[in-house]
C-alpha cells in the first residue's frame, strides 16, 4: 500500500483581492521505500505541498480541493488532536535551515528526548539514551547530546535535525530542501547517509529539492512540478530524456564539468505570477515547441508509458 | 598578456581566525578567472578584500600599476553581490539606482542625457527601458540581477568582482546571468574575477580556476584542465563529491581544516609525514600551480 497519496490536491491564498492558486490538481504517490523526488523552481508549489502534507500551511494558505491519504487515512480531515498525533509518528519533516529548525538553549540531546517523551510514555533517562543512539545512527560522536545548536558545523546541525526526523520511526520523511545550504562534500556526506539510513530502515522519502541532477542521483521517481502543476512523472532514470519542453529546458541548464564548452541557452523568460493565471499551459508564453491550442487550453498529465506522465499537448 | 591586477600575498585574520593566507595571483585584462571553494574556504574574503570593503592583514593588492584613490579605483573596479534583493535599496527606483554611479562618477553633464544612459544601460543587461520606475520589489530575482549587472556597468569598469552571482537564482535563470557575464568579457574586454562554489559554472565562464580550501589557494590552472585532470587532493574530492547518475552516494569522512601544516592534512587520503610543514604553491607546469608536497612537475 502506497505511503503517501496526494490526489487532486488545491492549495490557494485566501487574499482579500481573491484567490491565489499556487498547487492545482497535483495528484502523485509514494510507496514503499519509494524516494518521490519533487522539483521545481521558487514558487512552483514544492514546499506547498510539504506543508500541506503536514497540515502546516498558515493563513491565507489553505486546502481547497482534494485528499492526502497516509497511512489510509484522509489527513484533510483529521481534528487539530489527531494532527498532534499524526506529525512526527507518521510523518516528519526536514527543512532547509538547520540553526532555525534547532532551539538555540537547549542542548541538542535533550530536544530529541523532548519529541520522544511528547508521542511516547516513556522516562526521561531512557529517553536521552534514545538520543544518544540517533545521534550516533546519523555518525555524530552520542557524547554530543550536551552540544548546543551553535557548537556544530552547518553538515552536524542538518544530521541532528535528520536524527530528530527519525526519533519515531516514521514510514514518510518529508525532506524539504536538506542539504542546499551547505557545500557539495557536505552534501554528498549528508546524502550518502540519508542513502544509507533509507536502506536500512525501510522509510519513503518525499524528497524535495531545485537541483535536478541532485534529484536524478538520488530518487526512485521524480515529479518536476511548474507553477503549481505537475508537468511530468517520471522514475529518476527516463528524466535524463524527458519529454516535457519545460524538463527539457531544466536539463540544459546545468554546464557540463567535461566535455567540449557548449553555448547554453537556458528558458527565456520567468515562470508566470499566481495572481494572473493564463487560460492555457502555464508554460506555454516560454516554450520553444508550442502549438496553438497551448494558449487556450492546459494539458492535462496523462500516462504516455508505463510510469511515464506529462502534461504537455505535444506528447 | 599584461596583468591587470597583481594580488600578492594576501592574509585575512578576523579575531583569533585566519580566513585568508599566502594568496598570490593575476588577473590579466580581459581574462575571467574563478575562485571556488567550500563555504568558509576564504574565496568571498578574497573579493572583499581586492573591492577595498575591508582591509588585508598583510599583502597587497595592486590594480592597473598605479595607486589609486577609492574614487578612482572604484570608477575602474565594481562588484556584484550574491543576493540581488539585499544589494538593492528597495525605496528607490531601478532608475535611481543606475544614475547614481553615472551622477557620481561624473559620466554624464546633464539631465536628459543622464535619462537616455540609464536607458541604455537597461538594454546593454536585456531588460526594458520601462522598468526605470520600478522598484526593485516589482522585480523577479534574475531581473535584479541584471540591475546590478547594469550598475556595475555604468562606470565602464574594466574589472567586475562578481560573488556567486547566480547561486540565489533559479536553474532556469542562471544560465541567462552566466552568458551575460561572459559577453560582457568577450564582446567589452571586461575581465571579471567570478566567486562560485559550482565547479561546473567556473568551467562554463572563466578561463582560469582557482581552487581555495581554508584561506589557501591550493590549486590553479586553465578551468579545463584543472575539471578534467585535477592534481590537488582537495580538488579531486570536490570533483567527486558532485551528483552524478551514474555514481551513487557513498559515505567520505569529513573532519575540520588542520590548524597548521598543510590545511588539508586533516581530511587527506594521501597524507604523509611532510604535510605537517605547509606547501608552498609551486608550478607544475607553465599554467598550472599545486600547493601539495605530493605532486611535483614530473608527477
Amino acid at each position: 500500500m502506497s505511503r503517501l497519496v496526494v490526489e487532486d490536491l488545491r492549495v490557494e491564498y485566501l487574499t482579500a483581492k481573491g484567490r491565489v492558486r499556487v498547487v492545482d490538481g497535483v495528484s502523485f504517490e509514494v510507496g514503499p521505500g519509494e524516494i518521490f523526488g519533487l522539483a521545481g523552481e521558487s514558487g512552483s508549489g514544492k514546499s506547498t505541498i510539504a506543508l500541506a502534507v503536514l497540515r502546516l500551511l498558515k493563513q491565507p494558505a489553505a486546502i481547497t480541493g482534494g485528499r492526502i491519504v497516509v497511512g489510509g487515512r484522509d489527513v484533510t480531515a483529521m481534528s487539530e488532536d489527531e494532527l498532534r498525533r499524526f506529525r512526527w509518528r507518521e510523518v516528519s519533516l526536514v527543512t532547509q535551515s538547520a540553526m532555525s529548525a534547532l532551539n538555540p538553549v537547549i542542548p541538542i540531546g535533550e530536544q530529541i528526548a523532548d519529541a520522544i517523551e511528547a508521542h511516547e510514555s516513556v522516562a526521561r533517562k531512557p529517553a536521552l539514551a534514545r538520543a544518544a543512539e540517533l545521534l550516533s545512527l546519523v555518525g555524530i560522536d552520542p557524547a554530543r547530546t550536551k552540544s548546543f545548536a551553535h557548537e556544530l558545523s552547518g553538515g552536524m546541525r542538518q544530521r541532528v535535525v535528520i536524527a530528530m526526523a527519525l526519533a519515531l520511526q516514521p514510514p514518510l520523511v518529508i525532506m524539504d530542501e536538506p542539504t542546499t545550504a551547505l557545500d557539495v562534500i557536505v552534501q554528498r556526506e549528508i546524502l550518502s547517509q540519508i542513502a544509507k539510513l533509507q536502506a536500512q530502515l525501510g522509510f519513503s522519502i518525499l524528497f524535495i529539492t531545485h537541483d535536478l541532477s541532485l534529484m536524478i542521483s538520488l530518487c526512485t521517481h521524480i515529479g518536476v512540478l511548474y507553477a503549481g502543476r505537475l508537468a511530468e512523472v517520471a522514475p529518476a532514470a527516463k528524466l535524463t530524456t524527458p519529454r516535457h519542453p519545460y524538463t527539457q529546458g531544466l536539463v540544459t541548464c546545468f554546464p557540463a564539468l567535461h566535455g567540449p564548452r557548449t553555448e547554453l541557452v537556458g528558458i527565456a523568460g520567468a515562470p508566470p505570477d499566481p495572481r494572473y493565471p493564463a487560460p492555457g499551459c502555464a508554460f506555454e508564453p516560454r516554450c520553444t515547441q508550442r502549438l496553438a491550442i497551448c494558449g487556450t487550453c492546459a494539458p492535462a498529465l496523462v500516462r504516455i508509458e508505463k510510469h511515464h506522465e506529462v502534461a504537455c499537448h505535444r506528447c | 598578456m599584461s596583468s591587470l591586477l597583481e594580488v600578492r600575498g594576501l592574509g585575512k585574520t578576523f579575531s583569533a581566525h585566519r580566513a585568508l593566507a599566502d594568496v598570490t595571483f593575476d588577473v590579466a585584462r580581459g581574462e575571467a578567472v574563478a575562485l571556488v571553494g567550500e563555504s568558509g574556504s576564504g574565496k568571498s574574503t578574497t573579493a572583499r578584500v581586492i573591492a577595498r570593503l575591508t582591509p588585508p592583514t598583510e599583502g597587497s593588492v595592486q590594480f592597473g600599476g598605479a595607486r589609486l584613490s577609492n574614487r578612482a579605483f572604484r570608477a575602474r573596479v565594481q562588484m556584484i553581490f550574491q543576493d540581488p534583493f539585499a544589494s538593492l535599496d528597495p525605496i528607490h527606483t531601478i532608475g535611481y539606482h543606475l544614475a547614481r554611479p553615472l551622477v557620481i562618477h561624473k559620466r554624464v553633464t546633464n539631465k536628459s542625457e543622464l535619462g537616455a544612459r540609464v536607458r541604455a544601460l537597461l538594454e546593454q543587461v536585456g531588460l526594458s527601458a520601462e522598468l526605470v520606475r520600478k522598484h526593485p520589489h516589482q522585480l523577479s530575482g534574475g531581473q535584479r540581477q541584471r540591475v546590478a549587472i547594469a550598475r556595475a556597468l555604468a562606470v565602464d569598469p574594466e574589472l567586475i568582482l562578481a560573488d556567486e552571482p547566480t547561486s540565489m537564482l533559479d536553474a532556469s535563470i542562471r544560465i541567462g546571468i552566466l552568458n551575460l557575464l561572459r559577453d560582457l568579457k568577450e564582446q567589452r574586454g571586461i575581465a571579471l574575477v567570478f566567486i562560485t562554489h559550482d565547479l561546473a559554472s567556473a568551467r562554463y565562464l572563466a578561463d582560469r580556476t582557482l581552487v581555495m580550501y581554508a584561506g589557501h589557494i591550493v590549486e590553479s590552472g586553465p578551468s579545463a584542465e584543472v575539471m578534467d585532470a585535477p592534481k590537488h587532493p582537495y580538488t579531486k574530492l570536490l570533483l567527486a563529491s558532485l551528483p552524478d547518475p551514474l555514481r551513487p552516494f557513498t559515505s567520505a569522512p569529513i573532519s575540520s581544516p588542520s590548524k597548521s601544516g598543510c590545511p588539508f592534512a586533516s581530511r587527506c587520503p594521501e597524507v604523509h609525514e611532510r604535510c605537517t610543514s605547509l606547501p608552498a604553491l609551486h608550478s607544475i607546469t607553465t599554467t598550472r600551480s599545486v600547493r601539495c608536497h605530493a605532486v611535483s612537475a614530473s608527477s
